[in-house]
């Protein structure tokens, strides 16, 4: 007789929480090679941080963006990518997984290939990067003159879980192509890593292709720059209106979209190793 | 009288030659980095090209024209230089490996320095030259303006990659007495890139910041090679951006080989 539905939910949910508490004690019981990961990991954010602190102080503004105003910016795109990062980061070792044949062994485990591949790992280090980035935001919270009300911090937060979407997204898109790519695999940071270098600076500065390429193809732009325009009260770029940062959900769905036939197509294609 | 033997049988010339030619086998990894490459070329060109533009068309010495140069040259060195911090010393030492590198007739420290900068001067080809050109098309960057800013250029640029990677083997060495060297590694790549003027030209920071970068060797790795090739150095300027160049590769070289003459005394390999 087929399990109820309800029960084998519990019962999948279950190992998965299992798999990734083993995770999260195997790397915390290392206390100092996992403090100094800890630290590391503040560190490149803090540093990333002040090259926009060295970069805005040097001028007044950039792209109509104010030091203060671009920390919005800058925090809500890097906790954004930060909590994206702890939960798909590893997608990234896709390629290494497919070389030495060792993702041979994921199709024979009863459950689907990208939840086995997301919880290969739990880098809890990662959780350093959200900190820079939520401290960023809240700085640049208290820093700007903003009209709070119930639509601002329905604003924050709807631009909060959509990039984290977008970006998640991005990382399942890249592990997609990595079955095609292989050693090739650096070609997927252009718009992944690269992504997230567009999402903290306002796009009024990009050439005109990369608007294309971060505003609709792989939509980083509704992270965090066209929320913030929003939530300032300033026009969208070549006049595009103010609200346009509510639209971060369909920008979200049009990646999850991308990703899910990437992802798919990719599968497909791979043929194994011959291990 | 003995006559010397040809370069081709010198091994350290071997090394050399064999990470340029190591290079040359994955053409698609080529590629793969030359798209990313040119990506963040961009952005990185449109937000420096804005920011020149804001503080009406000159910032700390540098118009849109060099400020231009300054992005897409480094692009053309990212290939080059080595800012993520991990090694083949550094697998090698964790992996026991280093033991039998310790036996071969050759200077360790020149075999593993020699063969990555014998890459990184590859990667000039497939993925420094393709920057530049994208570079000149898409901006209007200003070139070298005389035949000597090429030729000093040029050198400062071989003294920069060799500097990069001669530190990056000193810092590896450190393994010989860490068992983990990941967060050596982390802490690399952070300060690096943003010393070396990856990022933003060092001559934006505030003094305090300025000053702190130019006690490092980093500036010798990117910036300086820069400021000579795009001609924002020239003279007496670029002689001595090569000579602080050159005392920095002496100290990292020195520093290398005298950790890596402790470390082999310390080496324990367990296991036969």
């Amino acid at each position: 007789m087929a399990e109820p539905e309800e029960q084998r939910r519990v019962r999948v949910l279950r190992a998965y929480r299992a798999v990734l508490a083993s995770r999260a004690r195997s790397q915390a019981s290392h206390r100092a090679s996992f403090r100094m990961d800890l630290v590391g990991a503040v560190l490149v954010g803090l540093i990333e941080f002040t090259e926009i602190w060295v970069l805005y102080s040097a001028t007044d503004q950039i792209g109509g963006f104010t030091l203060a105003q671009i920390m919005l910016v800058f925090g809500l795109s890097d906790l954004a990518f930060s909590l994206a990062d702890l939960v798909a980061g590893h997608c990234d070792n896709l390629p290494v997984y497919v070389r030495a044949g060792t993702l041979d062994v994921f199709f024979l485990r009863p459950q689907p290939l990208l939840a086995q591949l997301m919880t290969s790992d739990l880098s809890l280090r990662r959780i350093g990067r959200c900190l820079v980035g939520a401290t960023s935001l809240t700085v640049g919270l208290v820093l700007n003159d903003i009209d709070w009300s119930v639509g601002t911090v329905g604003l924050l937060l709807l631009a909060l879980v959509c990039g984290f979407v977008i970006f998640t997204a991005q990382f399942v898109t890249a592990a997609g192509l990595q079955f095609f790519l292989i050693n090739g695999s650096e070609m997927t940071n252009a718009f992944v890593y690269g992504g997230r270098y567009a999402a903290t600076q306002p796009a009024v500065v990009w050439p005109r292709a990369l608007l294309v390429v971060f505003g609709v193809i792989f939509p980083v732009a509704f992270a965090a720059y066209l929320p913030v325009s929003t939530l300032l009260d300033m026009p969208g770029p070549l006049g595009l209106p103010t609200w346009l940062g509510w639209c971060a959900p369909v920008a979200a769905l049009w990646a999850v979209t991308v990703a899910g036939l990437c992802w798919r197509w990719g599968l497909r294609h791979y043929r194994g190793a011959g291990g | 009288m003995r006559q010397l033997p040809s370069p081709s049988r010198n091994p350290y010339w071997r090394f050399l030659v064999a990470g340029f030619r190591g290079q040359s086998a994955y053409p698609l990894a080529t590629l793969a980095g030359l798209v990313a490459n040119a990506t963040f070329g961009l952005l990185k060109g449109g937000i420096m090209g804005a920011a020149v533009e804001s503080s009406g068309g000159e910032l700390a010495g540098y118009s849109a024209a060099t400020m231009a140069a300054f992005v897409w040259l480094g692009q053309g060195m990212l290939g080059s230089v080595n800012f993520w911090g991990g090694s083949d010393l550094q697998t090698r030492i964790k992996s026991g490996d280093v033991a039998v590198d310790f036996l071969r007739p050759v200077s360790v420290q020149a075999a593993n320095v020699l063969t990555d900068v014998g890459k990184g001067l590859f990667a000039l080809l497939p993925r420094g030259l393709p920057s530049v050109v994208i570079g000149v098309l898409v901006s209007s960057m200003a070139l070298p303006p005389d035949a000597a800013a090429y030729g000093l250029g040029l050198l400062s640029l071989l003294i920069g990659i060799t500097v990069s990677h001669a530190t990056v083997y000193a810092v590896a060495t450190s393994g010989f007495w860490l068992v983990e060297t990941r967060g050596i590694s982390v802490l690399y790549m952070a300060v690096s890139g943003f010393f070396a003027g990856l990022f933003t030209p060092i001559y934006l920071f505030p003094d305090w910041l300025l000053t702190l970068a130019l006690l490092t060797p980093f500036p010798s790795m990117m910036q300086f090679p820069i400021d000579v090739i795009s001609g924002q150095v020239t003279g007496a300027g670029a002689a001595q951006h090569l000579g602080v160049q050159l005392v920095w590769l002496a100290v990292v070289l020195a520093v290398g080989h005298l950790t890596t003459r402790a470390g082999r005394r310390r080496l324990e390999v367990q296991g036969g």
